[in-house]
């Protein structure tokens, strides 16, 4: 059990996929914009790292060697279809706002990663656990930065206005405010890891 | 035995100049192109400018206390920061504006590269393109000069821009700077002199103004008409931000390239993005983009434009 909540905890603070590991940028800059997308993708992401980890971790030992990349593809691709019908489903509005990056998710190299370098090793418990932990993770870094680019960028969290009459900084909503933000919080995240060591 | 002979490395010959005589001899020909803008635009000039320069000021000071670094708010290189990016906005902009502008520029733009020496992009520029980008409504709306309460009027190469038929501005006013624009760019007279002193004290060469403004002027003379070699070149040398960018920001000596060969590329790299820009871009003016877009290039320029070592092949 212990095992199982170090597994989870990594994935948040000491391996965390985005400002660690540096994975998955491409979806992170481009949905961060707003707090919902940001939650709506980190959801979306955390379900899809869930199953496949199972997945790739109960047949582990089936999995051909030579061939793993494709079957793990598969497997991805799955649910990522799974996640993108019912996201159509049953929030429409979402799914626009998302666009081409749920469908993206099967290249996402935290996904692909965490299977690669995770669940095709370790046993099914572990492998549920990584995979919740490092979605987790994902998700909270997509709401710190959403939240810092939707505060600057619109005023606004979560489509709530905070202070009036404050003047929104235009660049925080484009792809360069995206860069900013990861960039300079990457660093912060460094000068306090590097004083801790 | 007292030893009378100091051994030393190499170089063994020390010319008096240092970093910061020559930026604060930058920020002396840096005047009279402030007072020009004060003379045309009225005080708030004056404010944009001084407001610019104490958040530059501070932003170094505060960012320097914080990494533990030596403290080099003396050196002029924040005050020419705050300057030229005051002299990139206009004159009636609200007064945060310039405040968030420098602080932006000393902090991302320099400091967090290394400080001065180190920056890849011109922070003034850095700056004004973050206030483009973030609040293009007081960026863009320009007062008519010579009129202190602010009747909002486009700059010549806006009205150019949007096919609107020229109020008739003879080549002399604009050269004197007498139309909208930004707080330093409009007088060209002055620009000039700030340059002139430059030169002859031998601090910038005239390899990359001259290149990039004539590489700009051919280059609107042929494509900027509605038919081909019909440009109205000299039009587009004194309008817009070109003179002050060639001459003080084109040359900025972190960003650009060392070797002659090297500048002369960047300052035809420089006009021939501008005069792009200007013809067929998204802006009517496109000098700060320009300049930012070969300082990124720079280092590759240095790359390949690197002397050869003497005695090699």
């Amino acid at each position: 059990m212990k095992n199982a909540i170090g597994e989870f905890t990594k994935g948040i603070i000491k391996e965390n996929p985005t400002f660690v590991l540096v994975l998955g940028l491409c979806p992170t800059l481009a949905v961060s914009v707003s707090v919902a997308n940001g939650i709506g993708m980190g959801i979306a992401a955390t379900f899809v790292l869930l199953g496949s980890s199972l997945i790739v971790s109960l047949i582990r030992d089936f999995i051909p060697d030579k061939v793993r990349i494709p079957c793990y593809i598969v497997i991805i691709a799955t649910f990522v279809t799974i996640a993108e019908l019912c996201m159509k489903a049953y929030s429409p509005l979402l799914d626009r706002a998302l666009g081409i990056y749920v469908p993206l998710i099967v290249v996402n190299c935290i996904v692909l990663g965490r299977a690669e370098a995770f669940a095709c090793k370790n046993n099914l418990a572990n492998s549920f656990f990584d995979g919740l932990g490092m979605g987790v993770g994902f998700t909270l870094a997509l709401i710190l930065i959403s939240a810092i680019r939707e505060f600057l960028g619109a005023g606004q969290i979560l489509g709530h206005t905070l202070i009036k009459g404050f003047e929104p900084v235009f660049v925080f909503s484009m792809p360069s405010g995206a860069l900013l933000v990861i960039g300079l919080l990457l660093g912060f995240f460094n000068i306090i890891k590097n004083k801790k060591s | 035995m007292k030893n009378e002979f100091l051994v030393s490395g190499s170089p063994h010959i020390h010319k008096k100049e240092s970093i910061s005589r020559i930026m604060w001899a930058v920020v002396i020909s840096l005047i009279p192109t402030g007072v020009a803008g004060v003379i045309i635009f009225g005080l708030d000039a004056l404010w944009v400018t001084l407001v610019s320069i104490v958040a530059a000021l501070l932003t170094e000071f505060t960012f320097q206390v914080l990494t533990k670094k030596k403290i080099t708010i003396f050196d002029g290189s924040a005050v020419i920061t705050g300057i030229l990016l005051a002299f990139n906005l206009p004159s009636n902009v609200p007064l945060w504006l310039p405040a968030i502008g420098a602080i932006f520029s000393i902090a991302i733009g320099k400091q967090v590269f290394g400080g001065i020496g180190q920056n890849i992009f011109n922070p003034a520029l850095v700056g004004r393109v973050f206030l483009m980008a973030s609040w293009p409504k007081y960026m863009t709306t320009f007062v008519k000069p010579f009129n202190y309460d602010a009747v909002t009027s486009a700059t010549p190469l806006a009205a150019l821009r949007e096919g609107k038929v020229l109020e008739h501005i003879s080549y002399l006013d604009l050269f004197l700077g007498k139309r909208g624009g930004c707080i330093g760019e409009v007088c060209i007279l002055a620009l000039l002199i700030g340059a002139a002193f430059l030169f002859v004290r031998g601090y910038i060469s005239w390899h990359i103004p001259v290149t990039y403004i004539f590489t700009t002027a051919v280059f609107v003379y042929i494509f900027g008409g509605n038919k081909l070699f019909n440009g109205d070149w000299l039009f587009h040398i004194l309008n817009g931000g070109l003179v002050l960018g060639a001459f003080f920001m084109a040359t900025d000596y972190v960003a650009t390239p060392l070797t002659v060969k090297g500048q002369l590329i960047f300052g035809l790299g420089c006009g021939l993005l501008t005069a792009v820009i200007r013809i067929w871009g998204g802006y009517p003016e496109g000098v700060s983009y320009a300049i930012l877009m070969m300082n990124g290039a720079t280092p590759f320029i240095d790359r390949y434009t690197k002397s050869r070592i003497y005695g090699t092949k």
